[in-house]
């Protein structure tokens, strides 16, 4: 019982993010796994780097605009170079950058690591649904855009945005997996270009017909995780979101059970 | 209004040239009606058309741009079928880049080179006829591409195979169009090389040019580098659709993935040659408004120069998403950081151009200004866009659409619009309104950063690019972004009216025009109107 609460309230907290900030986000949310942690933390780190360069010139500029007015009587000086100054603002921008580049690096190669994976799933995008096979495991399936959202979708459709669930962010069958394992995705595609993103995974990659790309993810916390095609891919590059449903172990080893058999069934039944 | 008064004591037009007897050259005037036009070989008229048809362009293309702010304004699909949609995505930057800012900076070559360097005319007359006339074709069959079946592209102006291979009637004439453009360029750059390698007054080296005529120099340097390796691509795209080749198609033992190198490999430099010759402008202004020397004149020359080699180097930032080995990954991030040195360089030059000053805010100061804060925020989004990882989240969101519409709009085209408001009466003998200049300059500025701020949020947020409707927890920022863009479409109408007004009309302008901050250059030292042929005689530069 404490159990079911503990995951039901997970879920909650999972979807808040989502659902309480959306409407004036202003940054980037953290996600639910080391690898969007961890770029979550080079995007602030690259940001205050920013704001602080930007804080320093700005003022600059600002002092300059406001002291230096002819209006105000100022007379213009004569200098027109400085060695120094100039050696200086080469040199400190260099070093700011190798520092930079340091933890990206680092964060690079752990990302690029999809070694000793616990689960392969194969993506192959289509125009306009993802189609999911979890390898060796002999379940197949195609993800495509809700109903009621496609129904809202349409041109002078009536329907309010507003009133439907997770307008163009749900799909009928998301893909399942389970937490905390290191799930690695495979990833090609079936007529032009996608690309599978998942905002809150951090990962991002591009699906491309004949070849086969890889990402991995671990999430740690059971919930629903929602993002979309990041690559145009014709006429519904809008309208094919990836749903990426977490389950605890128990619940996703009795889901894939469920879905065997119903493979199962339905190749005797043929 | 300072200024204004001031120049509002008129010379008579005097040329500063001598006329020599001895001077056999033809020294007529314009020919008379259209034939001045479609025979046009003056660099003036030329460039008056290359100004007046980017202006053109960019009407055409900010009106997709609204199509599309209209249909963000609100969740939900009101005014246009996502096709349309991803039509009006393509053709705005395709008319954008190829019609309004390059033009634009092509006109201002040609008008300000030969003035700048002391010449007659740019070294080849009839080219530049060609170049120019190239362009309204190129562009009629680009916008008769929404009149056929299939529609006009869809597939952005990246063209990426295999989806532009499922463009209807119009790949074609895509193709071609971007071809007659590629070469319309090529000659463009052509001509103003040869023009500034052989026609600068004596006495002028070419580390005593202008930055205007540098920027320019390296841009057409770039340009020819680069204009011939996209129509080596689009040339493949159209083998492949029509005449069984398989570039770009692994099924045929192709790569698409390839076609991507190459088009970035155009594609970098390509941004920089559209921001080069701003940087030039803003160089020329900043300067004249703060009455001081550019500060490091030759920093900013190896500056625009490293920057050009480094834009060769850095094209797989692009597409980091598409699979690349560790090394290569890092060697561009690497390389595309390292973009950020000279860029900062040549922003705190600017800075310490003004700082000790005497600076008064004309019209043509207030855009560089703004050019130089807002294109400094491009610069910085540009510098999160190359930590791989980071990227990896931003690419393809509105991070991406905010970053590049801060270069190109308050920097590539804000600079368009300074250089026009510092160089409009030398043209046309006129001064413009101050005032309403000054109001273009503040609802530009405001309205651009309405619209261009809150789409760094909905990236971050996780809003893709190129969609015609979204959730609905992206719908505030949409709606402000698109308020922005109807305020800054707007305000633009009257960027065209002061423009045609002070053909026609306005206070005489003097010949150095803004006497007041005494402007250095030789295209000071000529009427205003500058006489037809520039520089019969060349001046002397000591
Ligand atoms: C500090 C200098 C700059 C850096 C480090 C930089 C970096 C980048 C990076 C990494 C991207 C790829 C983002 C992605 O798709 O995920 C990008 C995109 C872009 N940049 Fe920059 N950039 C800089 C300056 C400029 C300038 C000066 C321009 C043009 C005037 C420009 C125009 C563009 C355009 C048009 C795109 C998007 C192209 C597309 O995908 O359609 N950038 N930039
Ligand atoms: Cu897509
Ligand atoms: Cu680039």
């Amino acid at each position: 019982m404490v159990k079911i609460v503990k995951c039901a309230l997970a879920a909650v907290l999972a979807s808040l993010p989502a659902a309480a900030f959306a409407a004036w986000e202003l940054n980037m949310p953290v996600g639910v796994t080391e690898l969007s942690r961890r770029i979550h933390a080079l995007h602030m780190l690259i940001l205050w780097v920013c704001i602080l360069i930007a804080i320093a010139v700005f003022g600059v500029m600002i002092y300059s605009i406001v002291k230096f007015r002819r209006s105000q009587g100022a007379v213009a000086a004569s200098f027109d170079h400085s060695t120094r100054a100039e050696i200086v603002w080469t040199v400190i921008p260099i070093v700011i950058l190798v520092a930079m580049a340091v933890p990206a690096a680092a964060t690079l190669v752990r990302i690029e690591d999809t070694r000793n994976s616990d689960l392969t799933v194969k993506v192959t995008g289509y125009q306009w649904r993802w189609h999911y096979e979890y390898l060796e495991r002999n379940v197949a399936f195609f993800s495509s855009l809700s109903r009621d959202s496609d129904a809202a979708r349409q041109l002078d459709s009536g329907i309010d945005p507003e009133s439907v669930q997770n307008y163009l962010l749900d799909v009928d069958k998301p893909l399942v997996v389970p937490v905390g394992k290191k799930v690695r995705v495979l990833l090609t595609a079936g007529d032009v270009i996608h690309a599978w993103w998942v905002p809150a995974f951090g990962m991002k990659k591009d699906a491309i017909p004949g070849f086969v790309n890889e990402l991995w993810f671990r999430a740690d916390q059971v919930g629903i995780y929602r993002g979309q095609c990041a690559e145009l891919c014709g006429r519904d590059h809008g309208f094919m979101p990836v749903v990426v449903d977490v389950r605890s172990e128990a619940d996703f080893d009795s889901w894939l059970k469920t879905q065997q058999d119903n493979t199962k069934t339905a190749s005797a039944a043929e | 209004m300072s200024t204004t008064s001031s120049i509002a004591h008129h010379h008579p037009a005097e040329p500063v040239r001598d006329h020599h007897e001895d001077v056999h050259h033809e020294d007529h005037g314009p020919e008379k009606g259209w034939r001045r036009w479609v025979f046009a070989t003056n660099h003036k008229d030329i460039g008056t058309m290359y100004l007046l048809f980017s202006l053109l362009m960019f009407f055409v293309g900010g009106t997709m741009a609204m199509v599309i702010r209209a249909e963000l304004f609100q969740p939900g699909l009101q005014l246009v079928d996502p096709m349309f949609f991803n039509s009006m995505t393509s053709m705005h930057a395709l008319i954008m880049i190829f019609g309004a800012v390059m033009p634009a900076f092509v006109g201002l070559a040609n008008w300000m080179i030969p003035l700048q360097v002391g010449a007659p005319d740019m070294a080849l007359p009839r080219m530049n006829n060609f170049s120019f006339w190239i362009l309204p074709f190129a562009f009629s069959l680009l916008l008769g591409t929404l009149l056929v079946p299939g529609g006009a592209p869809a597939g952005g102006w990246t063209m990426y195979p295999p989806l532009v291979l499922q463009t209807g009637n119009a790949f074609p004439m895509l193709i071609f169009a971007v071809h007659l453009m590629g070469a319309s360029s090529i000659m463009g750059a052509i001509n103003v090389i040869v023009t500034i390698m052989n026609m600068r007054a004596p006495g002028m080296s070419l580390l005593k040019m202008p930055m205007f005529v540098w920027s320019w120099l390296i841009t057409a340097y770039l340009l020819i580098a680069v204009m011939p390796v996209l129509a080596g691509a689009v040339t493949m795209l159209l083998t492949d659709h029509y005449f069984g080749t398989t570039f770009f198609e692994a099924a045929g033992g192709g790569d698409p993935v390839m076609f991507q190198h190459i088009f970035w490999f155009f594609g970098h430099p390509e941004v920089y040659i559209m921001i080069l010759p701003a940087f030039g402008i803003v160089s020329e202004i900043i300067p004249t408004f703060s009455r001081k020397k550019l500060f490091g004149y030759d920093s900013m020359v190896y500056a625009i120069a490293s920057i050009a080699f480094l834009s060769f180097i850095v094209w797989a930032h692009h597409m980091f998403t598409v699979g690349m080995p560790l090394a290569g990954q890092l060697f561009f991030m690497l390389a595309t950081m390292l973009i950020a040195v000279p860029t900062g360089v040549k922003v705190f030059n600017w800075t310490a151009t003004m700082f000790k000053g005497s600076l008064s805010f004309e019209p043509p100061m207030l855009f560089a200004l703004s050019f130089l804060f807002l294109f400094t925020i491009g610069g910085f989004s540009g510098l999160m866009l190359a930590i791989v990882p980071a990227d990896f989240q931003y690419h393809d969101t509105y991070f991406v659409v905010a970053h590049f519409h801060y270069v190109l709009v308050p920097g590539a085209v804000f600079g368009i619009m300074a250089a026009v408001y510092y160089w409009l009466p030398k043209w046309t003998g006129h001064m413009y309104n101050m005032k309403l200049a000054k109001a273009h300059f503040w609802l530009s500025t405001i309205f651009v950063n309405v619209l261009f701020f809150p789409q760094h949020f909905l990236g971050l947020a996780g809003m893709p690019r190129r969609i015609p409707d979204y959730n609905t927890q992206f719908a505030d920022w949409n709606m402000i972004s698109s308020i922005g863009a109807f305020g800054f479409g707007l305000s633009q109408l009257l960027f065209a009216y002061l423009i045609f007004r002070s053909m026609r009309a306005g206070a005489p302008a003097t010949d150095k025009v803004w006497d007041d901050a005494k402007p250095h250059g030789l295209e000071w030292t000529l009427s205003s109107p500058a006489p037809y042929h520039s520089f019969e005689t060349a001046p002397e530069v000591k």
